[in-house]
């Protein structure tokens, strides 16, 4: 009986997400770019319209795997070598929001200023 | 060697916290070192091929296989631990039973527990660190650092991390018979939260939920999510310095839902 519970349960918070996930349309999104290159962020500061969510793009000119981590914006994305990969940056208000490589955060260091 | 160290360690205490609970929570059941082992194994051996796959996984969905595919574990995972709190607030009985037994220093049989369901959320734990683990350290590597320092500063990582990790063990094992299930139950509840928030904020990088993603709250001058108290709390209970109003939602969400299958469950008597 719990287990048909737990089942069922399971299944309508699943179905639940899944409605009410509803993606954003990424075409029409400002989009904004910084590259990795030798365990550094170029450019390492990035200004966004504040209010408004945009798409930042990552590109790991590394050989090596690096991870995009903020905690400011709740991000994580780990990028190999070589390779671009996307992230959604929500709404922000006004302000700096740090971010930075995780494998290499002595010198992979950046800012997202929304303004 | 020191920035090896601190990454691995940092991410064996984020697997390790899971652990704790989990064997926390199994304390006195026979073979659960068993299981849980063959957690940590399957989820090592699994971040082997996860890195190894990194790439294409994350070019798969249009350039978001990645955050797919951490928010399905991710979501496994809270399916697990909540069917674990529900099928323990159904045994009643049998239960208080197993307490005295314990108490005793008997050890409870693990045939009709479902422990899988614990070693698979140790698994996914580990899963997601460990292939965090192998990637950096292969990078490190690779890039022509010396292999010895790099194994010892991973080496060390992983001994301070399981150390820490078991000292937290302990606490929670020295906790009285009849409340231990109670505060397992609660911790298994705060870490479901956790990882459904987390699962959503995978998601929201992906661009879903894009109705509820502002920040609710910024309370990283308080607090920072990278502080080692702030980490803690992160694995433990799912804080956030600062989550948008679909994380939140997830988090009350999931711990609503564990309370009222719990509640339900004691009240048809199940």
């Amino acid at each position: 009986m719990t287990e048909r519970i737990s089942r069922l349960g399971a299944a309508c918070a699943i179905i639940a997400g899944l409605v009410l996930a509803g993606s954003a349309h990424a075409d029409g999104i400002k989009r904004f770019y910084t590259t990795i290159k030798d365990h550094k962020f170029d450019p390492a500061e990035i200004h966004v319209p504040a209010a408004t969510a945009v798409i930042l793009v990552i590109t790991n000119a590394d050989d090596t795997s690096e991870e995009f981590d903020s905690a400011a914006l709740r991000i994580e994305k780990v990028l190999q070598g070589g390779q671009k990969g996307s992230v959604w940056l929500r709404p922000l208000t006004a302000g700096t929001y740090p971010f930075m490589g995780e494998f290499h955060a002595d010198s992979a260091k950046g800012v997202i200023i929304a303004e | 060697m020191l920035a090896t160290l601190l990454i691995v360690f940092r991410e064996v205490i984020e697997a390790g916290i899971v652990v704790g609970i989990v064997l926390a929570a199994t304390k006195g059941v026979k073979g659960r070192g068993f299981w849980v082992g063959a957690g940590v194994g399957v989820g090592v051996l699994g971040a082997g091929v996860v890195a190894l796959f990194a790439r294409e996984i994350a070019d798969l969905f249009e350039g978001w296989g990645q955050e797919y595919f951490n928010a399905t574990i991710l979501s496994a995972a809270v399916v697990m631990l909540t069917w674990h709190n529900i099928w323990m607030a159904s045994q009643g009985q049998a239960m208080a039973q197993e307490a005295r037994v314990r108490a005793l220093g008997g050890a409870v049989s693990a045939g009709h527990r479902p422990i899988t369901a614990l070693a698979i959320v140790v698994g996914v734990a580990v899963l997601r660190e460990g292939t965090e683990v192998v990637l950096f350290l292969y990078g490190i590597v690779s890039a022509g650092n010396s292999a010895l320092s790099v194994l010892a500063g991973g080496v060390l990582g992983i001994l301070a991390g399981g150390a820490l990790s078991a000292i937290m063990y302990l606490g929670l094992a020295a906790i009285p018979v009849g409340a231990l299930v109670a505060v397992t139950t609660g911790l298994i509840t705060l870490l479901a939260a956790g990882m459904a928030s987390q699962a959503v904020a995978y998601l929201q990088q992906a661009g879903h939920f894009p109705g509820m993603s502002t920040a609710l709250w910024d309370s990283s001058a308080l607090l920072p999510q990278n502080s080692i108290l702030g980490q803690l709390l992160y694995s433990l209970i799912g804080y956030s310095e600062s989550p948008t109003g679909a994380q939140l939602t997830a988090y009350l969400a999931i711990i609503l839902v564990n309370i009222a299958f719990i509640r339900l469950i004691r009240f048809l008597k199940l």
